[in-house]
């Protein structure tokens, strides 16, 4: 495989992959923590929502969400700004619109997989956390989260592995990640086959390491699980 | 911004052919996917060590890289190699419908053939042994036990799997086909009215996903009815 020079330019795109996916899964998590609380709840001003927002966005191409904040972001930004007088175009940012689509994405399934995980913590620990006059919100930080981590953090891996093949969408909007840089690569040495074959290695280099720490981290959540020291 | 109506009315038509290209895409290569993903379920359950490890490294591949990469491997790769342009092959794989259709069975038949892979070892010994014990061939033992069996148990995983192939059908748009989200772009490059355009896009997939859902559940009720008999005869 040649790639004649243009190897740097794939792994500049690849670090773009890997920026695009640790933002997005940042975002996701405090999504997924919210929406799950929010659809644990027992007001409807709070599961309503919640429950609307993950049966939409888990029936929708993702590849329309990216297109919708990208395009439809924008429409809604100048509207907004129409209030202040100002009429002018308005560019959304790529990077930015990516990010916030794949997370939206991601915020749905991680609500799912934090609701089954808080599901599993019985009722009791509440109760007893507020026999010993924690507040609600000691409880959730003290008590709590300690324990939802080890249970998400399986179902998590599963979707960052979905999140990080997801990046490649966010090429359609023209952001430079590793797809696009492909795609740029292939366009000028009119060697398609090539630049495309060793992207996929690249995704595929990702996803192991990202199997990899998902194991160890599934490995440190269980204490328990560790071999004795002899 | 005014939210305009009127515009989802005058190109609902043009989104409902999308639509028919979304149902054919996902129709066909989900067939092709399911008929390709039972030798290799096969294979994979089996013994032999070499078939084994070569069909492991294809499901490694297609389910570790993006699918919009395989497209595009598949779509603008194969224009790369002379021969390919010379060959059969060519008239095909210029065409961008043929392209996705093999692009979405190759991925959808490393995913399912694991799932059935499940299936297949988890059917109980004992229904094979009677299978042998009747003097069953071997074909007929796949036939008639192993595969009604196996759809049975793998189809409530499938029915996921073939939504998210369903939602994976809107990589087709990148190759310039009008599927639902092609049509939308389309669309909107005339009208430019993005949001309303794809909320009605997006609301599109929706209605098929649940109209998938219920067929799917009426599907597993037919091919488990044998769950449910006694149940009804009392």
């Amino acid at each position: 495989m040649d790639l004649e020079g243009f190897g740097h330019l794939l792994l500049s795109g690849a670090w773009v992959t890997v920026e695009i996916a640790l933002c997005s899964l940042v975002l996701g998590l405090i999504i997924g923590i919210v929406g799950a609380l929010a659809k644990l709840s027992s007001s409807p001003f709070l599961y309503v929502p919640a429950t609307l927002y993950t049966t939409i966005v888990r029936g929708i191409p993702e590849l329309l969400l990216v297109l919708t904040i990208y395009f439809g972001g924008a429409q809604f930004l100048m509207w907004i700004s129409s209030f202040w007088g100002y009429e002018g175009y308005i560019e959304v940012n790529a990077f930015a619109a990516g990010v916030t689509a794949l997370a939206i994405a991601f915020g749905a399934y991680s609500t799912e997989v934090f609701r089954m995980a808080l599901l599993e913590i019985p009722k009791g620990q509440w109760e007893s956390a507020q026999a010993m006059g924690l507040s609600p919100r000691q409880t959730f930080f003290r008590i709590i989260v300690p324990q939802i981590w080890r249970l998400a953090i399986p179902g998590l891996g599963n979707l960052f592995q979905v999140l990080l093949k997801d990046t490649a969408l966010v090429s359609v909007i023209g952001l430079n990640e590793l797809m696009r840089q492909a795609a740029v690569g292939s366009a000028s040495t009119k060697q398609p086959f090539d630049f495309y074959l060793a992207a996929a290695i690249l995704y595929l280099l990702l996803t192991l390491i990202a199997t990899g720490i998902s194991a160890w981290l599934e490995k440190l959540s269980k204490p328990e699980m560790r071999r004795a020291k002899a | 911004m005014s939210w305009n109506w009127s515009v989802i009315w005058e190109y609902l038509p043009r989104l409902l052919e999308g639509a028919w290209l979304t149902l054919e895409l996902v129709g066909v290569s989900g067939i092709l996917g399911i008929l390709f993903a039972v030798p290799l379920a096969f294979i994979r359950a089996s013994n032999i060590t070499f078939l084994k490890a070569l069909v492991y490294g294809y499901i490694f591949f297609f389910r570790g890289t993006p699918l919009l990469v395989q497209i595009f491997l598949i779509y603008y790769g194969a224009s790369q190699f002379d021969w390919i342009k010379d060959s059969f092959l060519w008239p095909v794989l210029k065409e961008p419908y043929w392209c996705a259709i093999i692009a979405f069975t190759l991925n959808t038949s490393a995913y399912s053939a694991e799932l059935l892979r499940g299936a297949i070892q988890s059917v109980p010994k004992g229904e094979l042994e009677v299978a042998d014990a009747l003097g069953m061939s071997p074909l007929m033992k796949i036939r008639t036990v192993i595969l009604p069996r196996a759809f049975g148990m793998v189809l409530p995983a499938y029915s996921n799997e073939f939504l998210l192939m369903l939602k994976s059908s809107a990589l087709a748009s990148t190759i310039t086909l009008l599927d639902i989200t092609g049509m939308a772009r389309t669309i909107i490059a005339r009208t430019y009215t993005p949001l309303e355009i794809f909320f009605a896009a997006g609301m599109m997939y929706l209605v098929i996903a649940a109209v998938l859902i219920g067929l799917f559940r009426l599907l597993e009720l037919r091919v488990n009815r044998f769950k449910y008999i006694s149940r009804e005869g009392q």
